[in-house]
């Protein structure tokens, strides 16, 4: 029957498939479009900040007189690059590849269900995420562009920004998390409700615990978000000033609104979403780091329990800990204190997770898989973003490195060689598991020693140029300013080395092509795993912990989880 | 489609259906939106150096007279469901049917508040009182309408279900009649904030 189907109608077939698997995969390649689309921004971006002014070679001309004239990037071009850089890879890259891809494909796998527990809300929730990304990419295309405040969107200046950029973003905003709350209610039911007999809740795996925290976050952070953009398209289509002070003049003129409004409300609201979002994009990629190391260094997870009460405390915490983004708005001592406090204790249960898997290490007889080194490399990098990130949560030292490149430096460690290289880790481990092919393993290290040289060259030199105090968000690159002097030549460094990073993601584009149809066959489960998601088709039951490897006495050093104590006696 | 477990049976170790814990998560980031609106008000009037006087502006015996419907259309949902539950698939339609009217009587009402304002030249952008009321009482408006889509659904078409699965129906207007209380909860609170205080 489906083989009769021709092309665009088997293409049809998967875009209205309620199937998780399916659904996944929608969202992987939907995801990784956008990460690529974002990718491609920060080029542009970056080529300006190395030789800003000078026309851009090859592609210059692809965007329009009206943004690029002559190949050179104007400045409102650049804050339009800016802001949806950032709004695409947060909100359409990582996280949806992370939790919508990931999540959607592995979770009920993983728990031993057939499917989620609402396949068409989850179908749903795809194509509202597709909606919203679409409405952020036509922006581009609308007379003033996409919008160009930021991708944190600060009031008043989003709210007086002209054009219809900023209120498509609000409006993709909203269908973005419209989706995502669909998505968080359906992990969450599934993850109570569809776990396989057996399956109690100490013995699934880490990383549906990780998805199950980060689908409490969506859930319960993302309306904050929702209300502020309800709020914000009030101000800028229905003349509302929720966001608009009084007394505000804009060129010398005075606006013609009510005014009242507080700008700090629209900075509580979107940070009071943006900082468990944060922990949107750390959450899966640590539970996709702990599979692949228990896995490869053949020994259970260290302090399993204790990595889940820390994701528990983690998940919590992380809801009042948002206005550390905010020192600089003259908040009094008392609330500083109280913020400053709850993001000391916060780094607590991050540390606990990260140390447990350093100790996973600890007398495993690792084997260096592609994806064992990219888990690997997220430890270290993980740690730089981290603990850069200690001095500005104090608000003494945030202070003179807030809005700096030492901030855009300490997040980009947490996301890119953090989060994005357990995402790889994470294609590379469950590839054979989608498509019973492996990927080829020469052309993954090459991937991986490539993009981990350019990421550090690329986000090390922010730290420096931070702290010289050259600033984020200048078109320029700090040109103009004399204490960026010295450290100007850096620009040029680290647009090289995105330039690299480009050229090595090549690698695994086309390992990612060549490995669907040439990869190596594999084996229904190829790394000798126990979790239930390379088990095979049957009825599913687990009978013991996650991750039994190396146990004494048996006669292979993995028991699958699903694995009956009676097949092999001496196995139990 | 491959059969979901728990979709209509209780699992037993938590106790409840899919459907009855997806809604009430739902409803968790309900209040976290509808909280956040709250905050806002409570923020913005903290900050501003004069109020308005809400209830010289707004008409509080057409809120009032909509705080009793919308109260009523929940007793009613409420035994719409029950009716099922007994088997009487006749009463069911009777108090669904009353369930509809009285939503789409307070959404007349609603309109004729609103109409009111605008006459007078009230609108969103007039102050920030107004702005929070059209705003606030606006999504709670869109919320009722949901509410209503979702039962005409299942007093129309939706109830051809009571045939087939009779069990899997009761629990769908269960379902929804614990989205309506909860639109009905909002109101509630809605209706002092804007109306009274």
């Amino acid at each position: 029957m489906l083989g009769a189907l021709s092309a665009p109608m088997r293409f049809l077939k998967y875009l209205i498939s309620t199937d998780h698997k399916v659904i996944g995969l929608l969202y992987a390649v939907t995801s990784l479009c956008f990460l690529l689309v974002g990718f491609t921004l920060v080029i542009v971006m970056r080529w300006q900040l190395a030789y800003p002014g000078e026309p851009l070679p090859f592609i210059g001309e692809l965007f329009g007189v009206a943004n690029t004239p002559g190949g050179i990037v104007l400045p409102e071009f650049y804050n339009q690059l800016g802001a949806m850089h950032g709004t695409i890879m947060v909100f359409l890259g990582v996280v949806p590849l992370a939790v919508g891809a990931f999540g959607n494909y592995l979770v009920p796998l993983q728990i031993g269900a057939p499917d989620m527990a609402f396949p068409r809300l989850n179908l749903a929730s795809y194509w509202l995420y597709l909606a919203g990304g679409l409405v952020m990419l036509v922006s581009f295309f609308v007379p003033g562009g996409a919008a160009n405040n930021g991708w944190t969107s600060y009031a008043p200046l989003s709210d007086l920004a002209p054009g219809h950029g900023q209120t498509m973003w609000l409006g993709g905003m909203g269908l973005i998390i419209f989706s995502s709350l669909l998505g968080a209610l359906n992990f969450i039911t599934t993850i109570i409700q569809l776990r396989a007999p057996g399956l109690t809740w100490f013995r699934l795996p880490f990383f549906v615990w990780a998805q199950f925290i980060t689908a409490f976050l969506l859930l319960l952070a993302f309306p904050a978000l929702q209300a502020a953009a309800v709020l914000q398209g009030m101000d800028r289509l229905a003349g509302t000033s929720f966001f608009l002070p009084s007394g505000l003049a804009v060129s010398g003129q005075a606006l013609d609104v009510a005014g009242e409004g507080n700008a700090l409300l629209w900075q509580h609201l979107f940070w009071f979403l943006g900082h468990p979002e944060v922990y949107v994009l750390i959450l899966p990629a640590m539970g996709i780091v702990a599979e692949v190391i228990t896995n490869n260094t053949r020994k259970p997870l260290w302090g399993y329990r204790l990595m889940v009460y820390s994701v528990f405390v983690l998940g919590f915490l992380s809801f009042i800990v948002w206005a550390h983004h905010m020192f600089l708005t003259g908040m009094g001592t008392t609330i500083s204190a109280f913020f400053q406090a709850t993001t000391m204790i916060i780094s607590i249960p991050s540390v606990i997770i990260l140390s447990s898997l350093m100790l996973s290490l600890y007398g495993g007889s690792i084997r260096f898989t592609t994806p064992m080194l990219f888990a690997l490399a997220f430890l270290p990098m993980f740690g730089i973003g981290g603990l850069t990130g200690l001095p500005l949560g104090l608000a003494a030292t945030d202070v003179p490195l807030h809005d700096t490149n030492y901030v855009v430096g300490h997040f980009h460690y947490l996301v890119a060689p953090g989060t994005i290289f357990a995402l790889f880790a994470g294609i590379y481990y469950w590839f054979p598991r989608v498509t019973g092919r492996m990927m080829n393993d020469t052309l993954g290290r090459i991937h991986f020693v490539g993009s981990l040289i350019c990421m550090n060259l690329i986000f090390m030199p922010m730290f420096i140029q931070g702290l010289a105090g050259v600033n984020r968000r200048l078109w320029d690159g700090g040109e103009q300013y004399a204490h960026a002097q010295g450290v100007l030549s850096l620009n040029v460094t680290m647009s090289m080395a995105a330039l690299g990073l480009a050229f090595f993601q090549l690698f695994f584009v086309a390992n990612l092509f060549a490995s669907l149809r040439g990869g190596r066959v594999a084996d229904s489960n190829p790394w000798k795993a126990t979790t239930l998601e390379w088990s095979s088709a049957g009825p599913v039951r687990a009978y013991r912990d996650p991750y039994v490897y190396s146990l004494p006495g048996a006669p292979t050093d993995f028991v699958p989880q699903n694995q009956r104590p009676d097949e092999r006696p001496d196995a139990s | 489609m491959t059969s979901i477990p728990y979709t209509t049976d209780v699992r037993p170790d938590t106790g409840l259906t899919n459907p009855k814990l997806g809604i009430w998560l739902f409803l968790a980031s309900e209040v976290m939106l509808f909280g956040s609106l709250f905050s806002a008000y409570a923020l913005l009037r903290s900050g501003a150096p004069s109020w308005p006087d809400q209830s010289a502006i707004v008409s509080v015996p057409l809120a009032t007279l909509n705080t009793v419907i919308l109260i009523s259309s929940s007793v009613t949902m409420v035994l719409a469901w029950a009716a099922l539950t007994a088997k009487r698939v006749d009463r069911y339609r009777i108090f669904m049917g009353l369930t509809l009217l009285l939503g789409a009587a307070f959404l007349v009402v609603k309109a004729i508040e609103y109409s009111d304002k605008l006459a007078l030249g009230l609108v969103p952008a007039t102050n920030n009182f107004l702005g929070l009321y059209f705003t606030l009482t606006g999504l709670h408006a869109l919320h009722v309408v949901g509410g209503l889509v979702v039962n005409a659904y299942l007093l129309g078409p939706g109830a051809r279900m009571w045939k087939s699965e009779p069990e899997r129906f009761t629990n769908r207007v269960e379902v929804a009649g614990i989205y309506w209380h909860f639109v009905d909860v909002v109101w509630i609170f809605l209706f002092p904030v804007l109306y009274l205080l």
